[in-house]
């Protein structure tokens, strides 16, 4: 009985953690939208991949499927990547 | 016992990573939005990390866990450089 109670109250407080990390994502999102600059578009994408990793964890011990955590490797390895192209082809253009 | 710790652990990791956020909605500058950044990627995702941690009860999982976080920190830090060199190059060059 109170294995299952406590098992609940862990699901609905990972589910609102989720949907605060949403909120996150979102506040981020809009700073790669109106950023002046594209360096302010750069690190809004940095903060959508550590949220993204952060979103899958939660979704990992939630569903429970633990693939996920491969799924959060690869969007971590995809985000640096993404920066590191991004920033040098500016460079190589001039 | 532990599962609130773990929650307590997680949702402190989400108070930096809304902070980081606003932080990167509102500063004035690249430099200063790099700074609220970093907060949110090392110190929000390591406890949201270690909340996770204590909750997995797979010890392989663990093990991988820390590793995509020491993966998650270099590729920030390395990031947060490249980007602020080329805003730094960029500024230079508007002189």
């Amino acid at each position: 009985m109170t294995d299952t109670s406590s098992t609940s109250i862990v699901t609905v407080a990972l589910l609102v953690a989720l949907n605060l990390l949403m909120l996150s994502l979102l506040i981020g999102l809009v700073r790669a939208w109106i950023g002046p600059k594209i360096e302010d578009r750069y690190s809004a994408i940095l903060l959508l991949g550590t949220g993204g990793v952060a979103i899958l964890f939660i979704l990992a011990i939630l569903l429970p499927l633990a693939a996920l955590y491969d799924v959060a490797l690869v969007l971590a390895l995809l985000a640096i990547v993404g920066t590191v192209a991004l920033t040098r082809s500016e460079k190589s253009d001039d | 016992m532990i599962e609130i710790i773990a929650l307590l652990a997680i949702f402190c990791g989400l108070f930096f990573f809304l902070s980081g956020s606003i932080g990167l909605l509102r500063l004035p500058d690249i430099f200063s939005r790099l700074h609220a950044l970093a907060k949110a990627d090392n110190v929000g995702l390591a406890l949201v990390t270690l909340g996770i941690i204590m909750l997995e009860p797979d010890l392989f999982n663990d093990i991988k866990l820390v590793i995509i976080w020491l993966l998650v920190m270099a590729a920030s830090a390395i990031s947060s450089h490249l980007v602020a060199r080329h805003a730094l190059r960029e500024n230079r060059d508007n002189d």
